[in-house]
């Protein structure tokens, strides 16, 4: 495997674990505003503080790691995406700070305060919105770059397009059904039978519409990117496996069984699509001006980085799994049983 | 040069300026309160104290609060960087990827064990078992701060890569870490976040005695941070003046600013004050003899590199001499505070926690400490000025050419107004409402030997 594949591979896992941990998070922040407006936010709110609390500062470091990481293997991104992205990029950082200040103040300030949980969870859709639009600029088609290398950013198309908007809707969609998934095992863990019933029938609710956006925008890139369309056409076994998965996790929560079991195959679902995603986006990072060969960072550079990472993971993966024995597999926290 | 009404590069340098300033704040907050927290959760284990040990929780809790904007101002600064200097950005992520990528891993490691000791309170029978969970976020939190330093080191004195015709070609990833600004930069960020947040704490449990709470709990709290506060001063004191020799060897041109030298000479005085006329005349300034040879070298006969020798267009602006004049003076209100309460702690005990004049300075030392951060950063990038990379590239070439800068310029400026409000107010409200003493009672910690 070359750097260049290694570097972009490590990135993706990385931008995966932040999809995954970040949907939960502002999925999870969405319910429980909406539960309050419907009046069941004493019904489930317990299960999800008792998650959020301890992992919410993590969810943001995902993030922090992969436009750190993506700049130093890829310099070139910057000059690109920094500056097709200074709008939208801004409002996503503005919205992420309301919210992890605004989740902050509400559960360890004195009493929770209805426009604070407001702030949190409305940002919380707005976040996967303004964040998902790097996936539809990659595409092309949304950058002039004129002859003396100025690049114009075309806001006009991004919000005319189609295939911008399926991403969209994709993105919230998913996070609602990522999250409603994984609160549906928790809740059950925790032996709360009401706070699971009510996240299961979220669950149930946000899963079709989950496949139906994903059938959009995979038809979008039809219209949009023919090329990229192909690769993924030749990629086609990872789409269905995907969908597989999506069946069998909908199926076992359908019937109430294993659910621990189930939100593996939610990941597996959502992994087998992003990756055949990102493969069939290679070599392309900015379609059609940077691929994954352009201005890749030097070779000592890369070798620094990537033992760093190596180094890097030796020290996490022991620390995110003391993590998840502490407060997602101690039944007793779970259950709330443990004083804090 | 022509100015337009828009002006990208102004208006980028002034929400790079707005987003650290407000960061700074926090992070150094962040940087310094595990110390303290880990010392006093320290204290009351060995010694058996609940004091202390309530000490720790109620620190941690405040904390929360303060890494939950820097979290957040952290990721903004983060893509700030890209966002409005990409150009910068493209050369920095071939050079200083390293230290940046390594200081997410710090933060990573942070974030995940300040997690799990927030939460773990009263989970293990062995109270140790709790203390060692900080551990992971003093060193994180610090670790941070070292890595983001050498970032901004290297900006200030690029090291370990070879420079064409104003590129980078050649990189040496380790090398480009150890820059000769390094070694001094970071260990003066760190021992002033340790320094702020002991005179933050302090004041805290200043301000409750003054308000005529006699409680044992502020007095142990007093003189724990007062205590640290000290040493820390006397570290800063001999690390600032390593600051100095370095700037003199590697920097010149910054130092000749920051105290008006303007010819290259041997036995050079320090100048305090004054004011400069249009023709660079100093007027109404103290002349101390020898004195900046001394700072520069360590030898009154040293000589020590005048503007004059530096070409014009390299000059940082020559205001960095208030500041940095404003900012020693800054420290020297924080030194005599914290003398004078070690010489009351150790010849009039009882006045040490009584004295009201004594409570007010604390009091005051404690926004003076936070100011003089702010202070040295701006000075600091002010004296790098025309340089976003020393020699290398200059502001101007590295921000963006975006419209719309203004208008993020404005939103940002009105996230830090509302963040800024809103966590000053979460946090007093947070402490108001369960003082001390409830807690204590409500705990049952015992009321110490003399309530």
């Amino acid at each position: 495997m070359s750097y260049e594949v290694l570097g972009i591979t490590v990135l993706w896992i990385f931008l995966f674990g932040y999809l995954i941990v970040a949907s939960i998070d502002f999925g999870a922040g969405f319910f429980s505003y909406y539960s309050a407006i419907t009046g069941k936010r004493h019904l489930i709110n317990n299960i999800i503080e008792r998650y959020l609390s301890p992992v919410w500062e993590v969810t943001n470091v995902f993030l922090v790691f992969f436009f750190v990481g993506i700049v130093g293997f890829f310099p070139d991104t910057a000059y690109y995406f920094g500056t097709a992205l200074l709008v939208p990029g801004s409002v996503a950082v503005i919205l992420l700070a309301i919210r992890g200040s605004y989740y902050a103040f509400n559960t360890y300030g004195t009493r929770s305060k209805t426009p604070y949980v407001f702030l949190y969870g409305a940002s919380g859709l707005l976040i996967p919105a303004s964040l998902s639009t790097v996936m539809t600029i990659s595409e092309g088609g949304y950058i002039e770059v004129d002859a003396s290398g100025k690049l114009t950013f075309l806001y006009g198309k991004l919000f005319t397009s189609t295939y911008s908007w399926a991403v969209v809707l994709l993105a919230i969609v998913s996070v609602l059904y990522i999250s409603a998934m994984f609160l549906s095992y928790y809740a059950n863990r925790a032996n709360d039978r009401i706070a699971f019933e009510i996240v299961r029938k979220y669950a149930l609710a946000w899963s079709g519409p989950t496949i139906l956006s994903s059938l959009l925008v995979f038809f979008a890139i039809r219209g949009h990117n023919a090329e990229h369309f192909d690769r993924m056409t030749s990629l086609a076994w990872m789409f269905v496996v995907s969908f597989g998965c999506f069946l069998v996790a909908v199926y076992l929560l359908w019937t109430r069984k294993r659910l621990g079991l189930a939100f593996i195959f939610v990941m597996l679902q959502f992994g087998f699509a992003f990756f055949g995603y990102g493969a069939a986006h290679l070599p392309y990072i900015l379609y059609p001006y940077l691929t994954i060969h352009d201005n890749f960072t030097s070779e000592p550079m890369a070798l620094a980085l990537i033992s760093v990472f190596i180094l890097g993971l030796l020290l996490l993966v022991p620390s995110l799994y003391l993590l998840m024995r502490l407060f997602l597999f101690d039944a007793k926290y779970v259950q709330g049983k443990r004083g804090k | 040069m022509l100015l337009s009404a828009y002006d990208p590069v102004m208006y980028s340098r002034i929400l790079t300026s707005f987003t650290l300033f407000f960061h700074i704040i926090f992070a150094t907050l962040g940087v310094g309160v595990p110390l303290m927290i880990a010392l006093a959760e320290w204290i009351g284990i060995k010694r058996n104290d609940p004091h202390y040990l309530l000490m720790a929780r109620r620190w941690a809790r405040g904390f929360v609060i303060t890494v939950a904007v820097g979290v957040v101002t952290g990721t903004a600064i983060g893509l700030q960087l890209s966002l409005l200097w990409p150009s910068f950005m493209r050369v920095a992520g071939q050079s200083i990827a390293l230290p940046l990528f390594m200081e997410t891993f710090a933060f990573f490691f942070e974030a995940i064990f300040l997690g799990i000791y927030l939460y773990t309170w009263d989970r293990f029978k062995n109270r140790m078992v709790h203390f060692w969970l900080l551990v992971p976020v003093v060193l994180g939190s610090s670790a941070s701060a070292f890595f983001i330093t050498i970032v901004n080191a290297f900006m200030n004195a690029p090291a370990g890569v070879t420079v064409e015709n104003g590129k980078i070609t050649d990189i040496e990833p380790f090398g480009a870490m150890l820059s000769p600004a390094m070694p001094t930069k970071v260990s003066h960020v760190l021992i002033t976040a340790y320094l702020t947040c002991a005179l933050v704490l302090a004041a805290i449990a200043a301000w409750s005695l003054l308000k005529g709470r006699n409680h044992v709990y502020y007095k142990k709290a007093l003189r724990l941070t007062m205590v640290s506060a000290f040493v820390f001063i006397i570290g800063s004191a001999i690390i600032g003046d390593l600051s100095g020799k370095y700037l003199a060897n590697y920097q010149p041109e910054k130092l000749a600013a920051m105290e008006w030298h303007f010819e290259t000479s041997e036995k050079a005085p320090l100048v305090l004050g004054g004011i400069l006329t249009e023709d660079n005349e100093i007027k109404y300034g103290l002349e101390i003899p020898y004195a900046l040879s001394i700072l520069a070298h360590g030898l009154p006969n040293a000589e020590v590199t005048g503007l004059n020798d530096i070409p014009e267009d390299e000059h940082p602006p020559l205001i960095i001499h208030y500041l940095f004049d404003m900012k020693m003076g800054l420290v020297a209100l924080m030194t005599l505070v914290a003398a004078a309460f070690m010489f009351l702690l150790w010849r009039k005990r009882h006045l040490a926690f009584s004295n009201k004049w004594m409570l007010r300075a604390i009091i005051v030392a404690a926004p003076v400490a936070m100011l003089t951060i702010e202070h040295g950063w701006i000075f600091s990038e002010i004296g790098r000025q025309p340089w976003i990379l020393r020699g290398i590239m200059k502001t101007s070439e590295g921000a963006t050419v975006s419209d719309h800068v203004d208008t993020m310029l404005l939103l940002f400026s009105l996230l830090y107004i509302v963040l800024g409000v809103t966590s000053v107010r979460v946090l007093t409200r947070m402490f108001r409402s369960n003082p001390a003493e409830e807690e204590m009672k409500s705990r049952g910690i015992e009321g110490g030997d003399n309530a």
